[in-house]
C-alpha cells in the first residue's frame, strides 16, 4: 500500500465551505430582489443587466488571461459574476448598454485586476465601478424611470427596449426622480422636506419597491429576505448590517427630531435609495470590510453616518456608494485595531496576571 | 452546574457513529510486536533486554531515564528478536530504537508488583512510584508522562482533578467506549490520582455527544460526593485542556503558564483507568484501546491492542482497506499526525488509526484569500490567522511572533472552515518550527557570547595579576622576558576554552 505524501499538515477534514459555494450563495439570496426589479423595469433592464453580467465575465477572462492565471477555473469561482449583477443593481435600468461595459472595465479591470485579482482589492470593485459612473456620467446615472412591469400598458417590447438600451432612444415622458434626489431638489428650491415628502411613494410602495431607483435596489423586503437567507446560511453575520443600518437610522432620527423641515426621517432614510442593498450585499462584501466582529460594527457603523452625511451634505443624493468605498480604505487599519484577545493574554499581548485562586 | 463559554471553534462532522456502539474487542497477539523506547515526551528509556531473551508478560524491558522519560514493558510473554532501528509512528518516517518481541502465544503475567491495598492511607510518594514504574503515559494522545504531573500536588496547592473525557476529535470513541465499559475504574484511578495529587474535587467533563458514557459515569461518580461528572457542550476543541478547564471553571490559564497554576490538573479518562490498572493490580501500561475507523476501514471497531501491534496488523484484523485511504492518520483527523506508512507501532499515545478517503480530507489547491473572517471567527485561541498567514507568507516570521503564532496549538480550526483551503495550520505549524530553531540559535550564540565575555574578562584579570606581578618583581629582574609568558599562557588558555 501507498499513503500519498505526508507533507501537509493537518486537519485530514475539511468543512464543505468554497469560495464559489460562498459566491453561489450571495447570487441566489440576490435572485428573488433582482428577478422582481427586471419585471418591475421590463425589457431594457434585462438587456442592460445581461450587458453588464456579460461584461464583467469577458473582463475578468481578459484580465485573467493577460495575468497568466487560469481563466476558466477562476471564473467558476463566481466572483466576477457577482461583480457584475451587483454593478448592474446599480445601475438605473434603462441606462444605455455601453454604461455597463464601461463600469465592468473599472469594476473588474480596474478595482480588482490591478490589484492582483480576487482577495487583494482594497475597494469594492463594483462600487468602484458604479462610482466612476456617476462621476463621469451624472446625467445618464440618475436618469431614473418609474416602474414599466413587463406586459404592463405602456411598458416597451423587446423591440423598443432594444433601442432604448442599444440605441439611447431614451422615451421624454418616462424619467422620475428618486425619493431621495426629490427630496434633495427640493430642499435646494427651500420647501421643506415636510412638504416634499407628499409626492414621494408611500413607506408600502417603499418596502415592497414600487418605486423608481437603481436597477436591484428598490425593494427593502426582498433584499431583507435575501440577506436573512444569507444569515441562515452563515455567509455573512449581523454585524455589518445592522450596524449600517442602526447608524444611518440614528443620525436620522436624531437630526429629524431636531429639525423635521431640513432633515428626513430615520424611516425614510432606511426604506429609500440603496441602504438594504447596501447593508446586506455591499458592506458585507467580505475582501473589502473588516474581519472581527468588532471592527465590523465600526465599519457598518461608519458606513451608516457617512451615507446620512453624504445624503444629507453633499452633492449627490445617494450616498451608500461612497460611504462604502471610504469605509472600505479604513478597514485594513480598522482590522489593526480590533485584533481579538488571545487566549491567556491581556488585550495588550501580555500574559494574564495569575489571579489568587478564588 | 453553570458553564463557562469558550471562544471560537467548530462542528466538523464528527463521524463517531462509525464505531461508537462498537464494544471494546481484544486484538489477538500478532506475530511480532515492535515496542519503541520512546513512545512519549522526554527521554528515550534505556534497554534492560537482550537478543534472545525470554520475558513476561508486563515485565520492564526498558528503564525511564533521565527527568522526564517513561518505561517499557514487555506486552505479552515471549522472546526478544532483536533491539533495532524501526521506523517510528512520526511524519517524519525517520527510525528510532525499537525492541521486537516474538510473543510465544502463552501470554503470561510475570511477577507483577504487589497491589497497594489501601492506596487511601499510602502517601503520594507510593502512588506516583507505582504510576512511574508502570509506564504509564497521558493517554489522550501527548504521551506525557503521567507520574510527573501527579507529582505537582507536592509544587503547588491544587484544588481539582479535572478528567478530560471530552474526545472532541471526529472519529475517535476509544474514551467514549472505555467510558462505557469501564466507569468504574476510570473513578477508582481517578479518585487514587486526586489521592495523590490532594486535591479535594474531582471533576470529569465529557461532551454531551457521548450522552450513554454520561449515564453510566454520573451513575458510577454517584457514590463518591466529591466526584462529579460534568456534560459539556459539543464544540471542537472543547477536549484542549485550557479549554476545558475555562469551560468547566470559567478559569483561563494565563499564556505560558500550566493549568496548574490556576490549581487544576487535566488527566484523561484512560489514563485515570490505568493508574487503577497499575495501583490494584500492579499491571503496568502494556496495551491500550483503539479506535480503528475511516471510511477505508472496513470494519471500524475500538480494539484492546497491545502496544508494539503494527498499524498494519490491526488494519488487518479491522478487515482491511475497503477503499484506497488518501492518508492514515495516527489520532484524530484534527489534530492527528499522518503516518508514514503502516509498517509502525501502535503506541501509548495512539488514540486511533484512521483510513480516511479523498472524499473525506476533502482536499484541494488553495484558491486565494477571501478574507470571510471565518478563521477568525471560529480560532479558539483569540489568534488571527487570516492576518498571521500572510506576513508568513511573506516570510515575516518576527510579525507572526508578534501577532501570536506561538500561541497556536494547530487544533486546525481555521483550516477546517476556510473556503480557500488554505492550509492555514501548515504555515503555522512551518513559522513555530523555524520560530523555535531561530530561538535556540540565538540562546546559543548568546551563550558564546557571555562565555566569550567571560573568558576576556579572565584574560584580562590574568593579565592585569601578570603585569603587577611583573611589576613587583621588575627592580628585582629586569632581564627577564615577561610579556611573552603572559602571551602563552593566553594562549593556553585559549585552546583550552576552545
Amino acid at each position: 500500500m501507498s499513503i500519498a505524501s505526508i507533507s501537509k499538515s493537518g486537519p485530514y477534514a475539511h468543512g464543505d465551505s468554497s469560495v464559489q459555494k460562498t459566491m453561489f450563495t450571495v447570487l441566489l439570496a440576490l435572485t428573488p430582489a433582482t428577478l422582481f426589479n427586471l419585471y418591475l423595469f421590463g425589457w431594457p433592464a434585462i438587456l442592460l443587466f445581461t450587458v453588464t453580467v456579460g461584461a464583467c465575465l469577458a473582463v475578468e477572462a481578459g484580465c485573467l488571461s493577460l495575468a497568466g492565471k487560469p481563466v476558466r477555473a477562476t471564473l467558476a469561482d463566481c466572483s466576477a459574476l457577482l461583480t457584475g449583477w451587483l454593478l448592474a443593481m446599480s445601475l438605473p435600468p434603462w441606462a444605455p448598454w455601453w454604461l455597463g461595459v464601461l463600469g465592468a472595465i473599472f469594476s473588474i479591470a480596474m478595482a480588482k485586476h490591478s490589484f492582483g485579482g480576487i482577495g487583494q482589492n482594497v475597494f469594492n470593485p463594483a462600487m468602484v465601478g458604479r462610482t466612476v459612473l456617476l462621476i463621469s456620467f451624472p446625467v445618464v446615472m440618475t436618469t431614473w424611470i418609474a416602474p414599466h412591469p413587463l406586459f404592463s400598458a405602456g411598458a416597451p417590447g423587446l423591440f423598443e427596449a432594444i433601442a432604448i438600451t442599444f440605441g439611447g432612444q431614451m422615451p421624454d415622458a418616462v424619467s422620475s426622480a428618486s425619493a431621495l434626489g426629490h427630496i434633495k431638489t427640493e430642499l435646494s428650491r427651500h420647501i421643506p422636506v415636510t412638504e416634499s415628502m407628499a409626492q414621494v411613494p408611500g413607506l408600502m410602495d417603499m418596502l415592497l419597491g414600487y418605486r423608481a431607483g437603481s436597477m436591484g435596489e428598490t425593494s427593502a423586503i426582498l433584499i431583507l429576505a435575501g440577506g436573512l437567507f444569507l444569515m441562515a446560511k452563515r455567509i455573512i453575520s449581523w454585524h455589518i448590517p445592522l450596524s449600517v443600518m442602526g447608524g444611518l437610522f440614528l443620525m436620522a432620527a436624531i437630526f429629524h427630531a431636531v429639525d423635521p423641515a431640513r432633515y428626513a426621517s430615520g424611516t425614510f432614510h432606511l426604506v429609500s435609495g440603496a441602504t438594504f442593498l447596501g447593508a446586506f450585499f455591499i458592506a458585507t462584501d467580505y475582501v473589502t470590510s473588516p474581519v472581527t466582529r468588532k471592527g465590523q460594527l465600526i465599519f457598518g457603523l461608519g458606513c451608516g453616518v457617512l451615507i446620512w452625511l453624504i445624503r444629507n451634505f453633499a452633492g449627490y443624493p445617494e450616498g451608500v456608494a461612497f460611504a462604502v468605498l471610504l469605509m472600505n480604505g479604513l478597514a485594513p487599519i480598522i482590522d489593526q485595531y480590533t485584533r481579538p484577545r488571545a487566549f491567556g493574554r491581556t488585550s495588550k499581548g501580555e500574559p494574564l496576571p495569575l489571579k489568587e485562586k478564588p | 452546574m453553570k458553564l463557562f463559554p469558550i471562544r471560537g471553534g467548530i462542528h466538523p462532522d464528527y463521524r463517531k457513529e462509525l464505531a461508537s456502539e462498537k464494544a471494546i474487542v481484544v486484538m489477538p497477539l500478532p506475530a511480532a510486536l515492535y515496542i519503541p523506547l520512546q513512545q512519549h515526551i522526554g527521554a528515550p528509556a534505556e534497554v534492560l533486554v537482550n537478543e534472545g531473551d525470554l520475558v513476561k508478560k508486563g515485565q520492564m524491558i526498558a528503564r525511564n531515564q533521565g527527568a522526564v522519560s517513561a518505561s517499557q514493558h514487555a506486552p505479552t510473554s515471549g522472546r526478544i528478536k532483536t533491539v533495532t532501528d524501526v521506523t517510528a509512528p512520526h511524519p517524519s518516517g525517520l527510525p528510532q530504537t525499537t525492541i521486537i518481541l516474538e510473543p510465544d502465544g502463552r501470554d503470561e503475567w510475570g511477577e507483577l508488583p504487589e497491589p497497594i491495598s489501601d492506596p487511601f492511607t499510602a502517601d503520594a510518594h507510593t502512588i506516583n512510584d507505582r504510576v512511574a514504574q508502570s509506564g504509564i503515559v497521558g493517554m489522550g494522545g501527548a504521551a506525557f508522562p503521567s507520574a510527573i504531573k501527579l507529582n505537582l500536588g507536592e509544587q503547588k496547592k491544587l484544588d481539582i482533578l479535572l478528567l478530560n473525557g471530552a474526545e472532541c476529535e471526529p472519529y475517535l470513541t476509544c474514551d467514549d467506549r472505555v467510558m462505557r465499559e469501564y466507569a468504574d475504574e476510570i473513578i477508582d484511578g481517578a479518585r487514587i490520582m486526586a489521592h495523590a495529587l490532594g486535591t479535594p474535587r474531582v471533576v470529569i467533563g465529557i461532551e454531551q455527544n457521548k450522552p450513554q458514557a454520561i449515564a453510566i459515569m454520573t451513575r458510577a461518580a454517584s457514590a463518591f460526593p466529591n466526584v462529579e461528572v460534568i456534560a459539556v457542550p459539543v464544540q471542537y476543541p472543547m477536549g484542549s485542556e485550557r479549554h476545558l478547564v475555562q469551560a468547566i471553571t470559567g478559569r483561563e490559564t494565563p499564556a505560558r503558564k500550566l493549568t496548574a497554576d490556576l490549581g487544576i490538573v487535566v488527566h484523561n479518562v484512560s489514563t485515570a483507568r490505568a493508574v487503577h490498572q497499575a495501583v490494584r493490580f500492579g499491571r503496568p501500561l502494556v496495551a491500550r484501546v483503539v479506535t480503528v475507523s475511516g471510511g477505508a476501514i472496513r470494519e471500524p471497531n475500538n480494539v484492546l491492542t497491545p502496544i508494539g501491534t503494527l498499524v498494519a496488523d490491526l488494519v488487518a484484523f479491522c478487515g482491511g482497506f475497503s477503499a484506497r485511504p488518501e492518508r492514515v492518520v495516527n489520532g484524530g483527523p484534527m489534530m492527528g499526525q499522518p503516518l508514514p506508512s503502516l509498517d509502525v507501532p501502535v503506541v501509548k499515545g495512539t488514540s486511533g488509526i484512521l483510513a480516511l478517503t479523498a472524499e473525506e480530507i476533502n482536499d484541494r489547491p488553495a484558491d486565494a484569500c477571501i478574507r470571510c473572517g471565518s478563521c477568525v471567527t471560529v480560532c479558539p485561541c483569540g489568534l488571527s490567522p487570516v492576518e498571521m498567514s500572510a506576513f508568513i507568507r511573506k516570510d515575516k516570521l518576527e510579525v507572526a511572533a508578534k501577532l501570536g503564532v506561538m500561541d497556536c496549538f494547530s487544533c486546525g480550526s481555521c483550516s477546517y472552515v476556510c473556503p480557500s483551503h488554505i492550509p492555514l495550520v501548515h504555515y503555522f505549524n512551518y513559522a513555530k518550527g523555524m520560530l523555535n530553531d531561530l530561538e535556540r540559535e540565538r540562546s546559543k550564540s548568546e551563550r558564546i557570547k557571555t562565555l566569550a565575555e567571560v573568558r576576556t574578562i579572565r584574560i584580562e584579570k590574568a593579565t592585569e595579576a601578570k603585569r603587577a606581578a611583573l611589576a613587583a618583581r621588575k627592580p628585582a629582574a629586569e632581564n627577564t622576558s615577561p610579556v611573552k609568558t603572559g602571551e602563552a599562557e593566553a594562549t593556553t588558555e585559549e585552546k583550552a576554552n576552545a
